[in-house]
């Protein structure tokens, strides 16, 4: 238990997967903690004093001690307050959870975004590579209700913030069906079962105006970066702007395209 | 000392390799090394890693364990009461390490290769910049996490050692290829002189590879566009 000169504080933004994540642990573990709302993509002061090196979000601040880095923060959290392990016991299941950690930020998150909102290699193979990524994780979850077993441990808090509560939310706007409960039964049991637990619910962020934000990211993602968008050929006369909306998707975006004659 | 069926599969040109055959000999673990033939990958390999088909892989008991930093660690909790502890007891500083081993391959590694794989003297300027600011926040991390001590780690090399202290052949050969000094006695020198330290520690002495062998090596990776 915490003693009482403890102060925790976090420094965190609330579509943040990285940041939900760390909430969700100390959640867990019961630990009390001040809430900091960074305004992104402003970055305060404090944030930069407090994480020179990769200026980001989350950042725990356990009295005198600042930590950065969502993954590090959580085994930090875990061997900080004993109660309600994160972590599993076993060595190699602690090894197997590292690694699946790992692959969800590292593989699944950078699959699973940009290559659906600018489809170079076309969209159906973008949403294929991305499925082929969480086959695996389908794989490790079967058979169990959650990736820690009985109980939501270190994977189910990395995954389940990434996955179902940032992701799947990008892929409602774009109007894709990437876990199918027929291609991911057990995934698809693994969401209903996260939404049950009480500490996901509370680290979540809301639907409505997360899906309303993901909106405006995937449209400033495009007008960003509007020259690798494959076009039809169109008869650019002088710079146009034109609305476009994706099959079966909620999105409409603007695009700018600039006259491009010498 | 025997420890069982421990089997690593690997290189002796990988960084990322020699992370997991220190921790294994600062333990005194026993193990069949598979050197993976360049150029071809062993059905073994693929079988026990299919989702990066990449090197280093441990094998403990059947079981395998991937991704360098992950099997370090594993090391240090498998076999706990062999030797002394990879990573340190107290967990900020075993935040502290995995921190900067992080900081080490994201960030660090990425720009000293992009040195490599620079085309023109232009971006090979950058690259070298990156490296060097770089470097500057690891001479700063060492000072704050050594305390004084010879390692990163404190009196043995740990963790954060041997994430950047595996590293240190490569390193020499990007210096070589860049014709530029990336650890510098002046700039940095805290890590100029840890760097020698760790290559002159038992458990990683044996392992380094001799700088000549590696540059020819990187050659055949890196070969250069023609003039």
């Amino acid at each position: 238990m915490a003693k009482k000169e403890e102060r925790v504080k976090l420094l965190g933004f609330w579509i943040s997967p990285f940041s939900r994540r760390v909430e969700m642990a100390l959640k867990l573990k019961g630990v009390p903690y001040e809430y900091l709302e960074e305004e992104l993509p402003k970055k305060s002061p404090l944030l930069l004093e407090l994480n020179p090196v990769h200026k980001k979000v989350p950042v725990l601040v356990h009295n005198d001690k600042i930590l950065s880095e969502s993954h590090v923060i959580l085994e930090y959290i875990d061997q900080t307050w004993s109660n309600n392990p994160i972590l599993p016991q076993d060595p190699y299941e602690r090894a197997t959870a590292r690694f699946w950690a790992k692959f969800v930020d590292e593989q699944i998150l950078p699959a699973g975004f940009m290559p659906l909102v600018k489809p170079e290699k076309g969209i159906e193979v973008a949403i294929e590579e991305t499925r082929e990524l969480i086959m695996f994780l389908e794989k490790e979850v079967t058979g169990k209700d959650f990736f820690g077993g009985k109980t939501i441990g270190f994977l189910d808090m990395v995954a389940g913030t990434m996955i179902p509560f940032c992701l799947a939310r990008a892929w409602e706007c774009m109007g894709i069906d990437m876990i199918s409960e027929d291609k991911f039964p057990g995934l698809d049991r693994w969401i209903k079962k996260l939404n049950e637990v009480e500490i996901v619910r509370e680290c979540i962020p809301p639907k409505e105006k997360h899906i309303e934000r993901m909106n405006k990211i995937i449209e400033r993602r495009l007008e960003l970066d509007h020259s690798t968008i494959p076009m039809e050929k169109v008869e650019v006369t002088s710079a146009m702007t034109f609305k476009m909306s994706l099959v079966n998707s909620c999105v409409t975006f603007k695009m700018s395209v600039v006259d491009t004659r010498e | 000392m025997a420890t069982g069926d421990v089997k690593l599969i690997g290189s002796w040109a990988s960084v990322f390799v020699m992370r997991a055959r220190i921790a294994l000999n600062l333990k005194s673990i026993s193990y069949e090394f598979l050197q993976e033939t360049y150029g071809t990958k062993s059905e073994l390999l693929l079988k026990s890693n299919p989702v990066h088909k990449k090197m280093p892989v441990l094998i403990h008991a059947d079981k395998p364990v991937c991704e360098s930093n992950i099997i370090v660690q594993y090391i240090d909790e498998a076999w706990s009461s062999y030797g002394p502890s990879i990573l340190p007891s107290q967990p900020y500083d075993r935040a502290i390490a995995r921190f900067w081993a992080a900081y080490v391959d994201d960030k660090w590694f990425i720009a000293l290769r992009s040195i490599l794989t620079a085309r023109g003297e232009e971006e090979k300027k950058a690259a070298i910049a990156e490296v060097e600011e770089r470097t500057d926040h690891l001479e700063k991390a060492f000072i704050d996490c050594s305390n004084g001590k010879p390692f990163f780690n404190g009196d043995h090399i740990g963790y954060l050692d041997i994430a950047l202290g595996s590293f240190l052949g490569w390193w020499k050969v990007v210096e070589l290829d860049a014709s530029h000094i990336l650890l510098d006695e002046t700039k940095t020198p805290s890590l100029f002189k840890w760097a020698e330290r760790f290559c002159n520690d038992p458990a990683v002495k044996p392992l380094m590879p001799e700088t000549a062998k590696l540059a020819e090596f990187a050659r055949k990776l890196f070969p250069k566009p023609e003039a």
